[in-house]
C-alpha cells in the first residue's frame, strides 16, 4: 500500500508541522498521513533538520545559576525509558489511535443522514478534526470552504471532479474549491477530515445536513 | 572531518553514555552546549525568560529520559533536541497536544550502521552551512517560520523559501528508511 500513495503533503504543510505552528486538528491529519507514508516521513525529517540547524545558530541565552543541578534533581537519576514497541496495525494510523483510544470498532459514530456517519475528535478549537464514514457510492454534499480542508483516506476511496483518492492519499482543498466527493463503489470509505472554518453546504438538503454535522 | 563533524560525533556519544550508563558527566556536556540554545530558541518563539528557563530544563530532562529513542543515523543531536524543544513549546505556550507519527524504532539493541551515522552527520553539516550561506532575507524567513511566527497560510504564500537546500537531505532520509524497512 505504501508505494501506491499518489497525493502527498505540500512543502508548506510539512514545514508548518515541523515548525509546530499548525492547529492541532491539522497536525493530527498530517501526523496520520506521515504514519502511512514513508516519502513524507523522509521529507519531514529533512524539515526537522532545518530546525536543528537553527538551534545551532540561534543566539544563546545563559541558563540561570544552578540550573544544571536543578535539572539533574528533576531527573533524579532515573533510568532512561525503553521505547515502546511499535503499535500493532489496525486500519487506523497510530496518531488516530491515541485520539480514539482504539481502532475503528471503538469510534463513536453519529449518523448525519444518507448513511453518512461522523465522529468529531477532541482537538483545540481553532480547527476541527472529524472521521467521516461514507457508504460506497454515496456523495458527500457539495461544499465550498472558507479555509483549508485536509482529507486523508483511511479505508476505501473517494473521487471528486479532480482526482481519485485511495488509502493514505491526502487531499488539500482551499476556499476556491467547490467539489463533490463521492465514495468509490465496492467499499465504504472512511476519511479523516480537518477544516479550519465551517464547511458551507449548498442547497436545501445539505443545509439540513449542516446542522447535523455540527459545523 | 570538520570541527562540526567531531562535535556532532561527541554529542551522539554523550547521548549514548546517558542511555547506557546514566552518565551525569555526559549530560553536563550536553547541557552546557544545548540548554542555552534551547532557552534562546524558546525566547525567540515568544516565551518570557522565566518560562524559557523552566522549559529548557524540562527539555534537557526529556533528553535524558528519551535517550533510547535517539538514532544518530536519522537525526543529528541538534535536530533531535529541536524536536523536543518544539514539542515543549507547543505544550507550554500554545497549550495544545502534538500528534506525532509513531517512532520507527527497530530492535532495542540494534546499533545503527556507522556509515549511515557519518553520512547523516555530513549532511547535517552541509545543511547548516547552506542555511548560513543564504541571503539574509531568505534566512530570516526560515527563522520566522521555525520560531512560530508564520502560520501555514503565510508559509504557503511565501515563494522565496529556499527548499532546494533540503533536497539532498530528503534523498538521504528516504534511502535510510528503505534500508531500515528491508
Ligand atoms: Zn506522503
Amino acid at each position: 500500500m505504501k508505494d501506491k500513495i499518489q497525493h502527498h503533503l505540500s512543502d508548506a504543510l510539512l514545514m508548518a508541522y515541523s515548525a509546530g505552528s499548525l492547529p492541532e486538528a491539522f497536525s493530527l491529519t498530517v501526523a496520520s498521513h506521515i504514519a502511512m507514508c514513508d516519502e513524507c516521513r523522509a521529507r519531514l525529517e529533512a524539515f526537522d533538520s532545518v530546525g536543528g540547524a537553527l538551534i545551532e545558530s540561534v543566539e544563546t541565552v545563559a541558563m540561570g545559576n544552578g540550573s544544571l543541578k536543578a535539572t539533574l534533581a528533576m531527573i533524579g537519576g532515573a533510568m532512561t525509558e525503553r521505547p515502546k514497541a511499535r503499535a500493532v496495525t489496525g486500519v487506523l494510523p497510530s496518531p488516530l489511535h491515541d485520539y480514539i483510544g482504539g481502532d475503528l470498532d471503538d469510534v463513536n459514530w453519529r449518523p448525519v443522514g444518507m448513511g453518512v456517519k461522523q465522529a468529531i475528535l477532541p482537538t483545540s478549537d481553532e480547527a476541527t478534526a472529524r472521521l467521516l464514514y461514507i457508504p460506497a457510492g454515496v456523495a458527500v454534499p457539495d461544499h465550498g470552504h472558507q479555509g483549508m480542508e485536509l482529507t486523508l483516506v483511511l479505508q476505501g476511496a473517494f473521487m471528486d471532479e479532480n482526482a481519485h483518492f485511495g488509502p493514505g492519499d491526502i487531499e488539500i482543498a482551499d476556499e476556491h474549491m467547490h467539489h463533490t466527493p463521492v465514495a468509490a463503489p465496492g467499499m465504504d470509505c472512511i476519511c479523516l477530515a480537518a477544516t479550519d472554518a465551517p464547511l458551507r453546504f449548498r442547497g436545501l438538503v445539505p443545509r439540513i445536513a449542516q446542522s447535523f454535522l455540527n459545523i | 572531518m570538520t570541527e562540526r563533524d567531531i562535535e556532532n560525533h561527541e554529542w551522539a556519544e554523550c547521548i549514548a553514555a546517558i542511555r547506557d550508563r546514566q552518565s551525569t558527566a555526559a549530560f553536563a556536556v550536553l547541557f552546557e552546549h544545548f540548554a542555552p540554545r534551547v532557552k534562546g530558541f524558546l525566547m525567540r518563539s515568544g516565551a518570557d525568560e522565566g518560562l524559557a528557563e523552566e522549559c529548557a530544563q524540562e527539555v534537557m530532562a526529556t533528553l535524558w529520559r528519551k535517550a533510547h529513542q535517539f538514532d544518530p543515523s536519522r537525526a543529528s543531536a541538534a535536530t533531535w533536541i529541536f524536536t523536543i524543544a518544539r514539542n515543549r513549546r507547543i505544550d507550554a505556550i500554545r497549550k495544545q497536544r502534538r500528534p506525532e507519527p509513531e517512532e520507527l524504532s527497530w530492535g532495542p539493541e540494534q546499533e545503527p550502521d556507522q556509515e549511515d551515522v557519518l553520512a547523516l552527520q555530513q549532511e547535517s553539516e552541509q545543511l547548516t552551512k547552506a542555511i548560513a550561506a543564504l541571503p539574509d532575507k531568505q534566512r530570516a524567513l526560515i527563522e520566522k517560520a521555525y520560531f512560530g511566527d508564520l502560520s501555514h497560510r503565510e508559509i504557503a504564500e511565501q515563494t522565496g523559501l529556499p527548499l532546494g537546500t533540503i533536497k539532498s537531505r530528503i534523498r538521504l532520509a528516504l534511502e535510510r528508511l528503505r534500508h531500515e524497512m528491508t
